[in-house]
């Protein structure tokens, strides 16, 4: 297999490398870059731990190939502090509790973020539909929904 | 997991580069698109190609553009894109509809059509409506191009009228005439992020003529014609109802997997038979519903 040279955008900072094309994003922000906020949960697209922010999409960084980051902007939640809306949101959802054992957490919060920058008003119903494709095992969901509403709503 | 196939992979700049990769590789390349199907399949080794082809950076391939009544999807036209479209919202209701059931969102902001139908499985959510609205399937190869419509696209599970030399340069969809009212009803077994288990798409005109589609209830997505036909210029009533579900029984073949019987499917199959019909005819005479905050019904 011959190494592609990839240069983007992770949480602000110019990242240049030499990757192989059987790498997913996830596994080269794990494993090279030290990122360790998208979790490996199915490796397969189900279970939303490993969400990241694709020039503003949320995508799962399972399906994508580290190669195909290259040009684009990668944002995580360890670049929360760039983003005012992350930030808000990590803080309702310290203050809800709205995690217990955390893992699915930063995907959840980066679904949100995607939400509330195109919907700043999104309702009950858009949360629920938002955050469908990151699964808890914890919570039950419901101070999840309701940490995302706080936010809306202020 | 790391994914452990091995493969080259080449972004190219031009369609005659593309298309001379593919000629030269055949099926040994694969055409990665959005990567939600493909990505998954490389990592369980149930694909093993040579080559991955990314068209993602040729210009116009994420396009919709709708001219002269006509609607062209690029081939790297995502659900997400799908929703956001004023002109498919409006003029392709259940397409629209059927791309809001697809995944969610983080799968939908990458997942695209032609890639949905290119992986043709019994249960591709945009099958249906591409279906009804009888749309073109725009094929490319080094020495020529040819339309295949939807309905002669899906040749058997996972399998499509595409030759491993082609590429789908784009999706075609002619706008109705008159005027019609069409739905799309997904069942699953949970509320957010399943494939279906059972999906009617239904469109209705002015001449009373019905189209139906089913997805999940034979090896491939289908019309049902026999149905239509007998459909064809009546009321829909109780007793219509009644008969065409028999008549529909017949038209699909479900079997049982992971995801149900294939005997609550035949029974859910009418029961999604008559609310599809229903619902598109009140559509006919009361307008699409308002869609809330975005959201469906």
């Amino acid at each position: 297999m011959k190494k592609h040279s990839i240069e983007f955008k992770l949480n602000g900072d110019i990242v240049k490398a030499e990757v192989l094309p059987n790498k997913s994003l996830l596994d080269f922000l794990r494993s090279d870059m030290g990122i360790k906020s998208p979790k490996v949960g199915c490796d397969r697209g189900d279970c939303g731990a490993c969400t990241v922010l694709m020039n503003g999409k949320t995508v799962r960084s399972c399906l994508v190939l580290a190669v195909e980051a290259d040009g684009c902007e990668i944002v995580t939640c360890e670049g929360a502090n760039a983003n005012k809306l992350t930030q808000k949101l990590q803080k309702k959802f310290h203050e809800k509790n709205a995690f217990q054992c955390g893992f699915c957490a930063p995907g959840v919060i980066l679904s949100a973020t995607e939400l509330l920058s195109e919907n700043p008003k999104a309702g009950r119903e858009e949360i629920k539909e938002a955050i469908s494709g990151n699964l808890c095992r914890c919570t039950g969901y419901e101070p999840i929904v309701e940490a995302i509403e706080e936010a809306a709503k202020k | 997991m790391p994914i452990t196939a091995q493969f080259e992979y080449e972004k190219v700049k031009s369609w005659s580069e593309a298309l001379s990769l593919k000629s030269a590789k055949g099926s040994s390349a694969k055409i990665l698109a959005g990567g939600t199907d493909l990505v998954v399949l490389l990592r369980e080794n149930w694909v093993s190609p040579d080559l991955l082809i990314d068209l993602k950076g040729l210009e116009g391939i994420s396009d919709i553009s709708f001219k002269n009544g006509v609607l062209t999807l690029g081939a790297n036209v995502t659900f997400s894109d799908l929703i956001k479209s004023q002109t498919v919202k409006k003029h392709f209701t259940a397409l629209w509809e059927a791309a809001q059931t697809v995944a969610s969102v983080g799968v939908r902001n990458r997942a695209t059509v032609a890639g949905n139908i290119c992986s043709a499985v019994p249960c591709a959510d945009s099958a249906g409506p591409l279906l009804v609205y009888e749309a073109e399937i725009n094929l490319l190869s080094e020495k020529e191009s040819r339309k295949i419509p939807a309905e002669k696209w899906f040749t058997g599970p996972k399998k499509t009228a595409i030759e491993p030399n082609e590429i789908l340069h784009s999706i075609e969809i002619k706008a109705p005439v008159s005027k019609t009212s069409a739905a799309y009803l997904k069942l699953s077994r949970y509320e957010g992020e399943d494939l279906a288990q059972a999906s009617i798409t239904a469109l209705l005109d002015c001449d009373k003529n019905y189209k139906i589609a089913f997805g999940s209830l034979a090896p491939t997505p289908r019309r049902a014609y026999k149905t239509e036909e007998f459909l064809k210029g009546k009321k829909i009533d109780k007793e219509t109802l009644s008969q065409a579900g028999k008549i529909f029984e017949k038209e699909i073949a479900p079997i049982s997997d992971i995801r149900s019987s294939k005997e609550y499917r035949l029974h859910m199959a009418k029961v999604m038979l008559s609310r599809a019909l229903e619902k598109t005819v009140s559509r006919y005479y009361k307008g699409v519903p308002h869609y809330g905050e975005g959201m469906i019904e």
